[in-house]
């Protein structure tokens, strides 16, 4: 039992947070820290100056630019990076399909494929979930039918997360409908968001915003070396990509970063001439979730120190839960700061209302979605009285 | 960052659950041990002495261990996982912990001896009807006549206060010119001017009204300094312990609970083919590893000495909540039989809801950490040292 990183581990944190601060674009964070939506460019553009340092896709097996860091240093860069209010790597690209390419790929994939998804040369969307298939991923319906040496793909997919800036998209398909057990005839296909057959439909979110689409396919021919791994073997890559997709998922660095940020507008606000901060139930409220935060990273701390073995700790569906739970508190407590200003949501130049309270009701309505994505939060109390409770 | 135990700690858990399981695996054992005077078992006490338990947070000078909060951590998690009914946190972190805080050398080597060997039950009388949760003494007084110290007050209530051999209590100082503020005293178990009453507890264990009618004292320490700032860490530490000790309570009462729920059979199918159960279930587990989470850091800081108090303040908000939150549901889970006496399961609620309210509830932390929460902007759990 030790508190204090290692020496090493202190430097290399040093490191983290000196590159993310001082070698990503100062525009590119103010606008994660305004808390408004990037443009595709800007993510782009950030993706690409933390490939160039190797700082990308550390995950990923060493020959294709991983790192082959310990869970404790891609949590510690994880970490810093949110504080840091720099975005992500495209998760499509660096934390779904790069790793089951690299994983389950042949050689030719690989090479054609993992270079350009860390570079961003080609974005990437996820073709999962359907009108049909939320939850219940399994019982997908779109097809793909063999002809000559073509995949024929029919059906919809929708929740497609930022397919509108996408170049290509990753796909589970029912290759086998007579599979006895409906998992077992699931393929994953990848192809280009600019094939004949494909349509995009945005959908409007209640936050005002365009985040996600439906996608059609009508008689989309794809090249059957664009299969990903083993014909019907599909779901078995799902499972491995939607674990990766947990890891890091409760996003506690920008949790942190967002209630330092609310109690700063809690200073702003006055109540009776005197801070909104300095109420007692503000106070407690604020510093209530500041332990729960702290609870949920310690609880993350201790996952990444004993999931060593490369399976995720049971209790990492602990992290999804309460990650999630935590971000909508906290993003519920920006609304309640702002209070009548969180009306002003649309309001433009000429406003008086400070930009923080203009984001923070689109921001408390479009967090709703993280209880739900990623498997639902009932989803993950299912796997703990199932895996952990044995219930 | 480190959060395994090593193997000698791993060994020391194996053993002391060895011995408590042997004293109340069976929980009938612990219903007829806190059934009469004083509330738990003198030969379990001794076997706990002998093992080096009682003395584990001692000096080896003192007659102690000279170990850590780690291993302190260890032992209050097992007493929790079995209810067991000695007064680990009590005599030894709170009581032993104040003597070794405030005492000389003599004090320390004499008193804290006697609770390592289990010869010496002490009890720390600090907590004074109609004020809660302070670190400092308001209405028992120390006077001084001559060289000689005298209390007047009341002290209730005073866990394990009647069998104690020796009380720890904490005193205003009073007198024109004197430092004032709290001091500590010890009072003999045999002192004049001391009564004790003492009565039952809710859950098992046993508190006294402790009455100072001018009852000689010795103060600990060489002068009349105000301790309060010793006392708060003393308290702290008891918290983090206490901490530790749900964490076993808590994580019996899931265990027993989901047992339960794969057993218990209602409309022909046991209880665990109900979504609304398992998913209580799944909620209480986190809570549950979201509270030790916290105590393990908590003790982490205190080993690396950091802000113990702080830390404590933390780990009591976040096992106050989990306890709450688990022990309520571990009863509803049950059904009826989770209020009946007979069965485990209530019984960890009551001794959570008593860990609860000894040196502060949940709502006591809290508005202690947000009456500094804008003074940080974020808190770093890997600081070194962690300062609040």
């Amino acid at each position: 039992m030790r508190l204090q990183l290692s020496p090493e581990l202190e430097a290399f944190r040093e490191e983290m947070r000196t590159f993310f601060t001082t070698q990503v674009s100062r525009e590119i964070r103010d606008t994660i820290a305004a808390r408004r939506d990037l443009s595709k460019e800007q993510y782009v553009e950030a993706m690409r100056t933390l490939n160039a340092a190797g700082l990308a896709v550390p995950h990923w097996p060493v020959e294709w630019g991983g790192r082959g860091w310990t869970p404790l240093q891609m949590h510690i860069w994880r970490e810093e990076m949110q504080l840091a209010c720099v975005p992500e790597p495209l998760p499509f690209n660096a934390s779904m399909i790069g790793p089951v390419i690299a994983a389950f790929g042949d050689q030719e994939q690989k090479e054609r494929f993992l270079p350009r998804t860390a570079n961003i040369d080609i974005w990437w969307c996820q073709g999962f979930s359907e009108p049909d298939a939320g939850s219940d991923l399994a019982s997908l319906r779109t097809t793909a039918v063999r002809d000559g040496d073509d995949w024929v793909v029919n059906g919809q997919k929708t929740w497609t997360t930022l397919g509108q800036h996408a170049d290509w998209i990753f796909c589970l398909v029912r290759t086998d409908p007579t599979a006895e057990k409906k998992q077992r005839g699931i393929s994953l296909l990848v192809f280009p968001m600019d094939s004949a057959g494909v349509t995009l439909r945005p959908i409007q979110l209640i936050d005002g915003g365009h985040e996600v689409n439906e996608v059609f396919f009508e008689d989309v021919r794809v090249p059957a070396e664009n299969l990903i791994g083993e014909e019907n073997r599909g779901w078995d890559y799902a499972k491995f990509l939607l674990g990766n997709e947990r890891v890091g998922i409760a996003r506690i660095g920008s949790s942190k970063r967002l209630l330092a940020q609310a109690k700063a507008y809690a200073q702003e606000v006055t109540v009776g001439g005197r801070p909104l901060a300095e109420e007692p139930r503000m106070a407690d409220r604020i510093a209530e979730l500041e332990n729960e935060l702290l609870a949920l990273e310690l609880t993350a701390l201790r996952v990444v120190a004993h999931s060593a073995d490369g399976k995720p700790h049971p209790a990492s569906s602990v992290l999804k839960l309460r990650g999630s739970e935590l971000q909508q508190d906290i993003t519920e407590l920006v609304v309640d700061i702002a209070g009548p200003l969180s009306l002003s949501s649309f309001a433009d130049g000429g406003s008086e209302v400070p930009d923080w309270a203009r984001v923070a009701t689109p921001e408390y309505l479009n967090y709703r979605k993280v209880s739900i994505y990623g498997g639902s939060n009932e989803v993950q109390r299912t796997i703990i009285a199932g895996t952990i409770l044995g219930l | 960052m480190d959060f395994t135990f090593d193997s000698e700690q791993n060994d020391l858990r194996e053993a002391v659950r060895g011995l408590l399981d042997r004293a109340y695996g069976d929980s009938e054992q612990r219903r007829r041990v806190t059934a009469i005077d004083p509330g738990f078992d003198e030969k379990t006490w001794s076997r706990l002495a002998e093992m080096g338990l009682l003395g584990l947070p001692f000096a080896e000078e003192h007659g102690g261990m000279g170990a850590g909060p780690f291993e302190v951590a260890i032992v209050a998690e097992e007493i929790g996982r079995v209810l067991a009914p000695e007064p680990y946190v009590e005599a030894v972190v709170l009581a032993g912990g104040l003597v070794a805080a405030a005492g000389t050398d003599a004090q320390r080597a004499e008193v804290l001896a006697g609770i390592a060997e289990g010869t010496t039950l002490a009890a720390a009388a600090h907590a004074e009807p109609g004020t809660r949760w302070s670190p400092s003494a308001a209405a028992v007084t120390a006077t001084q006549d001559g060289g000689a110290w005298t209390l007047t007050g009341v002290k209730e209530p005073v866990l394990n206060g009647a069998r104690a051999d020796v009380l720890v209590v904490s005193a205003r100082l009073t007198g024109d010119g004197g430092p004032g503020g709290t001091a500590l005293f010890l009072v003999r178990g045999d002192a004049a001017g001391l009564s004790r009453t003492g009565y039952r507890t809710h859950d098992g264990g046993r508190a006294a009204t402790v009455r100072f009618d001018g009852a000689p004292a010795e103060l600990l320490g060489e002068d009349a300094a105000d301790r309060t700032a010793e006392i708060e860490r003393v308290l702290a530490t008891a918290r983090i312990a206490y901490a530790h000790e749900a964490i076993g309570s808590m994580d019996t009462a899931l265990r027993t609970t989901a047992e339960y729920l794969k057993t218990r059979k209602q409309f022909g199918v046991t209880l665990n083919r109900f979504q609304a159960l398992t998913f209580r279930a799944a909620d209480m587990y986190v809570s549950l590893e979201l509270a030790r989470s916290t105590a393990l850091w908590a003790s982490m800081v205190a080993d690396a000495g950091g802000d113990v108090v702080s830390a404590a303040d933390r780990a009591r908000l976040q096992t106050s909540r989990a306890g709450r939150h688990i022990g309520k549901e571990a009863i509803q889970l049950h059904g009826g039989i989770g209020v009946t006496a007979e069965y485990t399961v209530g019984h960890h609620t009551s001794r959570l809801t008593a860990i609860d309210h000894v040196l502060g509830d949940g709502d006591w932390a809290l508005s202690r950490l947000a009456a500094d929460v804008i003074g940080h902007e974020t808190v770093d759990p890997l600081g070194a040292p962690y300062t609040g």
